[in-house]
């Protein structure tokens, strides 16, 4: 029974509790793992323990011949599959034959060689241990400054200098600019190899009905669309044939912004015996051989005048490809030169990126995907000036800021700004933290031999990812609209949601739209043969764009609603409102379930009108949006061991129109977690012969909620003219703005004791050295 | 993460526990907390998991005498949260909440733990300042070894393969006397960097009884006898405790990895060992 209640309220702009939540709190959502089938097998990987070795031999006898042991596969059997595609095209860019399954070499620790399929998962494992490979080890080189060098191991032997590719990006006159500088300041600055820890890790089932000749895949995965494309052609089946379910996905952070090996390895497994196939990734797996995140090393000049204005930004920046190019790994960097200016007016910008093969698992996006890396790069490059200058940080931002009458903004890195008023966030947030009295406070404190810092980022980013002309595989986002014969809403969406909350978001938006009950609407996401192509949920670009594409089917619908309306109340002035379509002359009206009833059953038609209540909406955005806002942290050293307190944590940001406060809520104080955890604690280790040193949660440190402060939190609300929702995004936003902020705080205590500058992750021990050296 | 095949046992007596013991493929679990993940890592591949929880009278928690008589199957949980050890062994109620998580105290054991003798657990810390007398049954017999003596090396103690710990002993505090257990996190696994137990009493304004454990710095656990000396009879002022601190170090050959260098958890051991003296006299003074 259709509950089209009449709504005086609107949903959107509302604290409404996420419908997603239930489900995934009381154990009772659907995820990869759960999906059980009869005389399923089950498949374990055999993983390089070497980040460089040749393969001498395999044996695989006593593996098979352990009771339930079905089958293994080795490089040999799936030589033709794939390869594991990469989705950048960049001028001159070295790509590496990535073979879903390594041939006479591997490449970096967890480099997958070999796959057992038993009947169950258990035996599976067991028999890994069976297999004996010959491996011949030679060196690895797992830093990309060290491949740079002379004479160092080539990851790829037919490219000697290791270099995957160069990449180039100039603006006005910076040579000349930076020979007139008043003041040039420099600095290397690292951004450390992440890994992402998505709760739950990957995980693959596939399916063949041999008699259909068809292809299901269930992956835990952003992009369900674009794996069905890219994991066909893997595969050379027709694409028609191929069905991808992303069921509940359990984080992703971009990490499943991505094709895997495992994908296509699952399907030829399948196909191959005819029996449905499971492969879940283990903890370690995970760590080992899902892609890494950031992995930068910059070096960043800055010329500026001395009254602060700055006049030229140089970066030199060495990314840490990896070992093979995942789908988007070199077009990362590409988006930190994109971003490098960050919220500052200075249009003479010079790039040069060199993207660097080591013996390590590849690089690909995380949470900010580069940006997060150029606002870092540039924040503290602008606190670094400021010291020079002996200015106050947030004097120097005021100085630089694009104005708000300047918008849009063309940058000297090729965006166009679309608004913004980055004075706003930092206005809030410097009142919330009481500024001036803080550094009264500093000043105080300082004299009293304490180290108080108090650091600033404002931070712009790159959202709404993006016009098509700027991404790999088309940045348009689709979706259905139905009615159903009840008055029932179901929304059809290609975004793949992995705990953003679009269900909540869509359903707001959707019932204000249709003035239908929050819980009349169902958004269905993630199944290719469910819904319409779409591209998926990655860049902060699922509201944005796929709201925005929902947001026009609905009106389109809305025209065929009243079509149907009009014709029901036998008139020609009708209006549709809080789900009823009403006679403007008469005062008579139809609900939208009487309205759904008469379309479908179709008894009579409306000139020029098909039964039914669908509208679909396939829409390309005009341009990116660029949120921004700015975060304060007070942070407090101790003296005796190093370790640093946050003290407060003061998060602004403008992400445009707020759909949901909740949910716009939830997502700084994760990404605000998130940062927290690359500037104080995370850091993907390898040795110099390429071992992971942090392959488990015991030794690699994700913060937990004991380790996170309390965030102080406003928003201000900038709207966007790229979309009619005027929304922004907020996905990245908060991990962006706050390691900068981090360490410009650690910095600014530690500043008494000339310290400049330090690389994250900001550990107790690295803080004591300071400290000791400031002593001495 | 999966273990490779193995039997799981429950005893429900020690006896029967000693007859599924007695065979080298067996080993015996008390909690799990660090024998699963080992196995799941496949670091450790048992033949026979023996599970002690249905081993009746191993998680008693009895006041006898001077002394509080803790079964060997007792949890972190419930020596944190008990009222009898909260106020008769307070050191021993803080080392136990300062492990690991609220999932962790609750499945794990100080039996398990120790006999486990992670060099970066907490208890040893607190076992050597208390100087805990920690009974093992062998089929057959008993016998009691001390603290000093149980922790011998990383992951080594006093036990013999076919011998269970059944019962930690820990002495009830003295009036005027203050404890506190004081840890340096490792971020990752929550064990101690540097964890330093210790226990002051204090008489007419004199320490007249102090000792000191310490865990995370060296291969084992250990009683810093030599801060003790340096402090006991003292005042227990600052420069006092800043003094005896300063030698806690001193001999031990000092953990390094990628969670902390050898120097600076020598340096962490001095801090920690005044912060947890400074704690222990200004609840002992509070007395």
């Amino acid at each position: 029974m259709a509950t089209t209640i009449t709504k005086l309220d609107t949903l959107v702009g509302r604290k409404i509790k996420r419908k997603e939540d239930p489900r995934l709190i009381t154990g009772t959502a659907t995820y990869v793992d759960d999906i059980q089938m009869p005389g399923m097998y089950h498949a374990c990987i055999v993983r390089s323990p070497h980040a460089a070795a040749h393969i001498r031999g395999i044996e695989t006898k006593a593996a098979l011949e352990l009771p339930g042991v079905v089958a293994v596969y080795t490089g040999a059997d799936v030589k033709d599959v794939g390869p594991v595609p990469c989705g950048a095209s960049l001028p001159g860019l070295r790509v590496p034959h990535h073979h879903i399954l390594a041939q006479d070499r591997v490449y970096y620790v967890g480099h997958p060689v070999a796959v057992v399929v038993a009947r169950d998962r258990y035996i599976a494992r067991d028999a890994v241990d069976l297999i004996e490979v010959d491996f011949d080890p030679t060196d690895a080189v797992a830093d990309p400054e060290k491949a740079l060098a002379e004479g160092a191991p080539a990851v790829h032997p037919q490219w000697p200098d290791n270099i995957a590719f160069n990449y180039h990006q100039e603006n006005g006159e910076v040579d000349k600019v930076f020979a007139e500088a008043e003041v040039v300041v420099k600095q290397r600055i690292t951004s450390q190899r992440l890994i992402p820890c998505s709760m739950e890790t990957r995980g693959v089932v596939a399916d063949y009905r041999s008699g259909e000749k068809a292809l299901t895949i269930y992956s835990s995965s952003q992009i369900p669309h674009l794996m069905r494309s890219l994991v066909a052609g893997m595969l050379g089946i027709p694409e028609n044939k191929l069905r991808v379910v992303a069921p509940e996905v359990g984080g992703g952070f971009g990490c499943k912004l991505n094709v895997y090996a495992e994908e296509a390895l699952m399907g030829f497994i399948a196909i191959r015996t005819g029996k449905p196939v499971k492969w879940i990734e283990s903890r370690r797996e995970h760590m080992q051989a899902t892609i890494h995140g950031r992995g930068h090393v910059d070096y960043y000049e800055i010329a500026a005048r001395r009254d602060g204005v700055i006049t030229g930004i140089k970066l030199k920046l060495i990314q840490d490809l990896g070992s093979y190019h995942q789908l988007l790994t070199p077009v990362i960097p590409t988006l930190s030169v994109l971003m490098m200016p960050g919220l500052y007016r200075c249009k003479t910008v010079r790039a040069d990126i060199v993207g660097v093969f080591t013996n390590c698992v590849p690089t690909d996006a995380y949470r900010g995907a580069g940006r997060p890396e150029a606002t870092h790069g540039i924040e503290r490059m602008v606190d670094i000036l400021a010291a020079e200058l002996k200015m106050d940080p947030v004097e120097i931002r005021l100085k630089n800021f694009i104005h708000s009458d300047e918008f849009p903004y063309a940058t000297g890195t090729g965006l166009m700004y679309d608004s913004g008023d980055y004075t706003k966030p930092l206005k809030t947030a410097l009142e919330m933290a009481n500024y001036n009295e803080l550094r009264a406070e500093q000043t105080k404190a300082r004299a009293a031999g304490r180290y108080m810092g108090i650091g600033l980022s404002t931070y712009g980013e790159i959202c709404a990812i993006g016009p098509s002309p700027a991404t790999p595989a088309g940045g348009w986002e689709s979706a259905t609209v139905r009615v159903e014969p009840s008055g029932t809403v179901t929304v059809l969406t290609g975004i793949k949601p992995q705990g953003q909350g679009e269900e909540t978001t869509f359903s707001q938006i959707a019932a204000d739209e249709l003035g239908v009950g929050f819980d009349d609407v169902v958004v269905m996401h993630g199944d290719t043969s469910v819904v319409q192509y779409g591209i998926g949920t990655f860049g902060s670009r699922a509201t944005a764009i796929g709201g925005t594409a929902m947001y026009l089917a609905i009106q389109e619908l809305k025209t065929k609603i009243k079509r149907f309306g009009a014709m029901l109340l036998d008139s020609d002035d009708v209006s549709y409102a809080n789900g009823r379509c009403t006679c403007n002359k008469s005062g008579k009206s139809v609900s939208l379930a009487e309205i759904a009833g008469a379309a479908h059953r179709a008894m009579k038609l409306p000139a020029n009108t098909e039964p039914g209540l669908v509208a679909s909406n396939f829409w390309e955005p005009p341009n990116f949006t660029f949120p921004f806002g700015a975060h304060i942290v007070v942070t407090e050293i101790d003296k005796d061991t190093g370790a640093i307190e946050i003290r407060r944590y003061i998060a602004v940001d403008d992400c445009g129109k707020v759909i949901n406060p909740l949910i716009v809520a939830g997502q700084v104080q994760g990404g605000v977690v998130q940062g927290l955890g690359q500037a104080l604690y995370e850091h993907g280790i390898y040795d110099d012969s390429g071992q992971l040193l942090t392959g488990e949660f015991m030794d690699y440190a994700i913060p937990k909620a004991s380790m996170s402060p309390n965030i102080e939190m406003a928003s201000t609300e900038t709207p966007t003219p790229v979309n009619p929702l005027r929304v922004k995004g907020v996905g990245e936003a908060a991990t962006i703005g706050c390691s900068p902020a981090v360490v410009n705080s650690v910095v600014d205590a530690l500043s008494p004791l000339g310290v400049r500058h330090l690389d994250m992750p900001l550990t107790s021990e690295k803080i004591w050295k300071v400290l000791q050296g400031g002593r001495a | 993460m999966i273990a490779q095949n193995f039997d799981y046992l429950t005893p429900v007596s020690l006896a029967e526990a000693f007859d599924l013991l007695n065979d080298p493929g067996a080993k015996v679990m008390a909690g799990g907390m660090s024998l699963i993940p080992m196995m799941k890592l496949r670091l450790a591949a048992p033949e026979r998991v023996v599970d002690l929880r249905h081993v009746p009278g191993l998680n008693k928690i009895q006041q006898d005498g001077a002394m509080l008589r803790i079964g060997a199957m007792t949890t972190h949980h419930e020596l944190e949260s008990t009222p009898l050890v909260r106020a008769a062994c307070p050191l021993l109620a803080q080392a136990a909440a300062a492990i690991g998580d609220v999932q962790v105290r609750n499945v794990g054991t100080i039996g398990g733990s120790i006999a486990h003798a992670d060099p970066s657990a907490d208890y040893p810390a607190a076992l050597q300042a208390l100087e805990a007398e920690i009974r093992i049954a062998h089929r057959g017999g008993e016998r009691t070894v001390l603290a000093k003596d149980f922790f011998q090396d990383t992951f080594t103690t006093a036990l013999e393969p076919n011998e269970l710990i059944v019962e930690i002993s820990v002495p009830l505090e003295a009036k005027c006397t203050g404890a506190s257990y004081q840890k340096m996190l490792q971020p990752a696994s929550g064990f101690a960097i540097v964890g330093i137990a210790a226990r002051v009493s204090m008489d007419g304004g004199k320490v007249s009884m102090v000792r000191v454990g310490v865990t995370g710095l060296g291969g084992s656990s250990y009683r810093a006898a030599n801060v003790e000396a340096l402090l006991v009879g003292s005042e227990g002022s600052a420069a006092d405790i800043g003094k005896a601190a300063a030698v806690v170090a001193e001999g031990i050959d000092a953990n390094s990895d990628i969670h902390a260098s050898a120097e600076y958890r020598a340096h962490l051991a001095r801090v920690y060992t005044a912060r947890a003296l400074s704690a222990a006299i200004a609840r002992a003074e509070a007395q």
